[in-house]
C-alpha cells in the first residue's frame, strides 16, 4: 500500500467519534463571523448594523483575488461589527448577527435530491465556487477558486480524505453519509480544471469509507479511490501528491500545480457540490467535538459563527479535568484562548485535552539523536533550524530551507528531549518570510 | 657538530631573508588608516553594544571621523558614554560636541499580576517573541507585557530586570545607557527611549493598549481607555490621543502633573518626583495648585475594582501545537 517517502510519525489515532452519525447542531442565539476566515486579504463587510439578513445572504465581499466572501449562516439582524478573539488567538474584526428564526434565501435549493449533471462551463463553475466563498476545508482555508485556476496545466486531481490528524472524524463521517454528493463535487472539480483523472486518497484506518467510496465511484468516470497506509502528516498537500502519484513538489515558491496536481479536501468537494448544484454558499460544516474525557464525542453539522462552547455543551459539557481546548486536531491545531470562539470555515474539530495530556514535558538539551531529522516529512533538520532561529541566524536559516517547513509538528512530537522545536521554527519562518518579502519588494 | 652548525646557519640566513621580505611587503602594502579612528575608538566605552546605530565602537569611530570631515558631528551620539565621551570625541576631531539629550528606557506597561487578571495560561517557550507569535497573550490585554523577559536577556548592561512580584521588567536608570536593545527585543514595542528629563523627572503614559475603552478596562485595571481627559487638562498640548491611547510628548511636557490627577485610570505615572506634599515644591509651573493629599489611593488602585476575577471564559492553555505525548510506541 502506498504512502509518502520521507519521514512521518505515527501518533495514537484516538478516533473516538468514528462511526457516529452526523448530528445537526441547533442554532446559536448570536452568530459571529470573523472577516479573516481564510488565507489572503480579509473580507470587506457589505452589511451595516441593523440590516436584516437571511441564511445564505452575503455579508462580506472578498477583499481581493486571494480572498473569499462570507455568507450569513443564520437569519436575523446585524447587531454590530466589532472585534472579537477568534481561533487564531488574536483580536480580529467580525460581524455579529442576532439570530431570529431560520429563514433561508429562496435561491438555495434545500431538497435532498442528488443533482448529477450540469451544463455549466468550467469558468462558470469556478465563478460559482468563488461566489460561494469556498475555501479549503482541511484547515488551511486557502480560497478554493484560486486552486481551481492553476497557472500551469494540470493532469490529476487528488481529493484529500486522509484525515491524518488523530481524533478528527469530520471528513470520515461526511464520506459515510454523503458519498454521492462528494463524487459529484469531485467531477465538478475535474471539469473546472479540465482533468480526466481524480484520486480519492483515504487512509486504511477507514476501511468502511474506502469500501463505500469504491462502490459508489464505479458510477463516475475517471474517479478512483486510492487507499493509503496510515502515517502522519499524509494529509499535507506535498506528502499526499508524493503518496498518490509519486511526484515531488520542489521547494517554495513552487506549487503543487507545478507538478500537474491539484489537491482539494473532501469537505471542499462536498461544499463545491452544494454551491454549484444547490446554489448554497458555504455556511455550515461538520465539526468533530472530541477528547478522552468527553462524554459523547460527536460529529456535528454546525452553522458557521456558532460559539464553540455550544458544541462542547452538546457533546456533554466540558470535562472537569480539561487542561487545554484545541481548535483543530492535536498535531496542527491551535489552543484556544476561550471557548466563545466561533466555528469558522476551517474549524474541523474541537479537542478537549485532559490536563495530564496537555502538559508539555520539560525541555532538555538536544543530544543529536536525529529523531526529528528522521521524522521530518520535508527532509529538513529541525534541531538545526531551531538553533538557527534561537540565535537569529536568518541567512543560514533561509539557506537551510526553513521556509519549506510545513509546520506539521512531527519533529516536536518525536523529540525525546521535549524540545520546543516547532515553536522556534515557526517564529523563524515568520521572520525569514518577512525578510524575503522585504527583499522582493525592493 | 658540523651538522648542527650548518643547520643553524642555514635557518638563520633563511630567517633573515624572509624577515626582509616581510618588512618590505609590509611597507609596500601598508593600509593607510586615519589615526584619528584609533584615537576615537580609544575614548569610546568599548561595549560594542550598537546603541549608536553603528556596528560596534570601531564602526562608530569611523563614522564620527567621516562626519567630522563632512563638517559636523550632528546626530552622532554614543548613548553609553553620553555627553562627556562625545566631548572627548569632538576634541580629538577638532569639533564642538552638540548637547545631546540623555535618554533612558521606559517600560510603558503597568499590567501587573494584580492589575491584569489572567484569562489563559501560556505554557510554551519562555520567549516573548514566540509568545507574541502564538496568541494574544495570557491576559485580556493583547498589547501589554508578556513577561518572558526578552528585554532582560537583550540588555548588555544588566540594567533591566524582571520584578517577580509584578511580573514586569524594571529599568535601573543609573545603569541604563539607552542603547535601545531592549526596545528592539520587545515584540510589542512597550519599551520606549525617552529623554531623561530634569533630575530624571518625566511623565509617562504607562500603557500601550489601543483597544476601545471598555475592552481595555476589562482587560486591565490601569489601562488607558482613551477618555481624553488628560488631553483636555494639558495646557501645553503635550498629550495626543490616537487609537484610544494617550501619548505624552516629552519635548512639550512641562511636568505640571495635572494629567496625572486627571487620569481616571491611574495610567499616567510621574517618575522620580519627590513624594507629594500639600505644599508641593511645584516643578517648574507656577500655577501648580497645592493638591489635597488624596493621591495615594488614586495611584496604585489595589486591583480589585474593575475586573471580576471569575470571567465566564474557562482557563485554557494556549500553546501552538500540543503534540499528544501519549504512548511512546512509535518510530525509532
Amino acid at each position: 500500500m502506498k504512502t509518502f517517502r520521507i519521514g512521518g510519525v505515527h501518533p495514537e489515532e484516538n478516533k473516538l467519534s468514528a462511526g457516529k452519525k452526523i448530528e445537526v447542531m441547533e442554532l446559536p442565539k448570536q452568530a459571529v463571523f470573523p472577516l479573516s476566515q481564510h488565507i489572503g486579504a480579509p473580507a470587506v463587510p457589505c452589511v451595516a448594523k441593523g440590516d436584516l439578513v437571511k441564511v445564505g445572504t452575503k455579508i462580506a465581499d472578498a477583499g481581493g483575488f486571494v480572498s473569499a466572501p462570507i455568507h450569513s449562516s443564520v437569519s436575523g439582524k446585524v447587531a454590530k461589527i466589532d472585534t472579537i478573539v477568534d481561533a487564531s488567538g488574536y483580536r480580529k474584526p467580525a460581524i455579529i448577527i442576532d439570530v431570529e428564526g431560520d429563514e433561508w434565501e429562496p435561491t438555495i435549493d434545500r431538497s435532498e435530491a442528488l443533482v448529477r449533471d450540469t451544463t455549466l462551463e468550467p469558468k462558470e463553475i469556478v465563478a460559482r465556487v468563488q461566489e460561494a466563498g469556498i475555501v479549503g476545508m482541511g484547515g488551511a482555508c486557502f480560497p478554493a477558486h484560486v486552486k481551481l485556476s492553476p497557472r500551469t496545466p494540470v493532469d490529476v486531481v487528488i481529493i484529500n480524505a486522509v484525515e491524518c490528524e488523530p481524533y478528527l472524524t469530520a471528513d470520515h463521517s461526511l464520506m459515510m453519509e454523503k458519498p454521492d454528493e462528494i463524487l459529484v463535487g469531485v467531477s465538478l472539480i475535474m471539469k473546472a480544471v479540465g482533468v480526466k483523472k481524480a484520486y480519492i486518497a483515504i487512509e486504511n484506518n477507514k476501511p468502511d469509507a474506502i469500501a463505500l467510496m469504491q462502490e459508489k465511484a464505479k458510477g463516475f468516470a475517471g474517479i478512483e479511490v486510492c487507499p493509503l497506509r496510515v502515517k502522519y502528516p499524509q494529509g499535507g498537500e506535498k506528502q499526499l501528491i508524493d503518496a498518490v502519484v509519486g511526484r515531488q513538489v520542489p521547494n517554495p515558491p513552487a506549487l503543487p500545480a507545478d507538478v500537474g496536481a491539484i489537491v482539494q479536501n473532501v469537505g471542499t468537494a462536498f461544499a463545491i457540490y452544494e454551491a454549484v448544484m444547490k446554489n448554497k454558499p458555504l455556511f455550515e460544516r461538520v465539526v468533530t467535538v472530541t477528547g478522552k474525557s468527553v462524554t459523547e464525542p460527536k460529529n456535528l453539522l454546525t452553522r458557521m459563527g456558532t460559539p464553540m462552547s455550544l458544541l462542547i455543551e452538546r457533546a456533554g459539557g466540558m470535562p472537569e479535568d480539561t487542561g487545554k481546548v484545541i481548535g483543530g486536531g492535536p498535531m496542527m491545531g491551535k489552543a484556544l484562548l476561550n471557548t466563545d470562539v466561533p466555528v469558522c470555515k476551517g474549524s474541523s474539530g474541537i479537542l478537549l485535552m485532559t490536563e495530564k495530556e496537555s502538559l508539555r514535558g520539560e525541555a532538555q538539551p538536544c543530544i543529536r539523536c536525529s529523531k526529528c531529522v528522521t521524522a521530518c516529512p520535508m527532509g529538513l533538520e529541525p534541531y538545526l533550524l531551531q538553533k538557527l532561529a534561537e540565535h537569529t541566524d536568518w541567512e543560514r536559516a533561509e539557506a537551510e530551507q526553513i521556509m519549506t517547513c510545513i509546520e506539521c509538528g512531527s519533529c516536536q512530537f518525536t523529540c525525546p528531549a521535549h524540545r520546543p522545536l516547532l515553536d522556534w521554527i515557526r517564529m523563524g519562518k515568520g521572520t525569514v518570510g518577512g525578510i524575503i518579502r522585504a527583499r522582493n519588494a525592493k | 657538530m658540523n651538522v648542527i652548525l650548518v643547520a643553524v646557519i642555514a635557518l638563520g640566513v633563511l630567517g633573515l631573508v624572509l624577515a626582509a621580505v616581510l618588512f618590505l611587503t609590509a611597507k609596500k602594502f601598508a593600509v593607510e588608516e586615519d589615526p584619528r579612528i584609533a584615537q576615537v575608538t580609544e575614548v569610546l566605552p568599548g561595549a560594542n553594544c550598537g546603541g549608536c546605530g553603528f556596528p560596534g565602537c570601531g564602526g562608530f569611530a569611523e563614522a564620527c571621523v567621516k562626519a567630522a570631515d563632512g563638517g559636523s558631528l550632528e546626530g552622532k551620539l554614543c548613548p553609553v558614554g553620553g555627553q562627556p565621551v562625545m566631548e572627548q570625541v569632538a576634541g580629538i576631531l577638532g569639533m564642538t560636541a552638540e548637547a545631546g539629550e540623555q535618554r533612558v528606557a521606559v517600560v510603558r506597561c503597568n499590567g501587573t499580576c494584580a492589575n491584569r487578571p489572567r484569562t489563559a495560561q501560556y505554557d510554551g517557550v519562555r520567549s516573548c517573541r514566540i509568545a507574541h507569535n502564538t496568541a494574544g497573550g495570557e491576559t485580556g490585554c493583547f498589547f501589554g507585557c508578556l513577561g518572558c523577559g526578552d528585554c532582560v536577556a537583550a540588555c548588555p548592561f544588566d540594567a533591566i530586570h524582571m520584578n517577580p512580584e509584578t511580573g514586569l521588567p524594571e529599568v535601573d536608570e543609573s545603569t541604563c545607557t539607552a542603547c535601545g536593545k531592549c526596545t528592539k527585543a520587545c515584540p510589542r514595542g512597550i519599551i520606549e527611549l525617552r529623554p531623561m528629563g530634569k533630575k530624571g523627572r518625566r511623565m509617562v503614559v504607562r500603557c500601550v493598549n489601543k483597544d476601545k475603552g471598555p475592552v481595555a478596562k476589562k482587560a486591565c485595571a490601569v489601562a488607558c481607555i482613551g477618555c481624553g481627559k488628560c488631553v483636555k487638562t494639558c495646557e501645553f498640548e503635550a498629550i495626543t490621543l490616537e487609537n484610544n491611547l494617550a501619548y505624552i510628548d516629552p519635548a512639550k511636557c512641562r511636568l505640571c502633573r495635572k494629567c496625572e490627577d486627571a487620569c481616571p485610570q491611574g495610567t499616567i505615572l510621574a517618575m522620580n518626583f519627590p513624594p507629594r506634599k500639600p505644599k508641593a515644591e511645584a516643578p517648574a509651573t507656577p500655577e501648580a495648585k497645592p493638591v489635597t493629599p488624596q493621591e495615594p489611593a488614586a495611584k496604585e488602585s489595589p486591583a480589585a475594582p474593575a475586573v471580576p476575577a471569575a470571567e465566564p471564559t474557562p482557563v485554557v492553555i494556549p500553546t501552538v501545537e500540543p503534540a499528544p505525548k501519549a504512548p511512546e510506541t512509535q518510530n525509532v
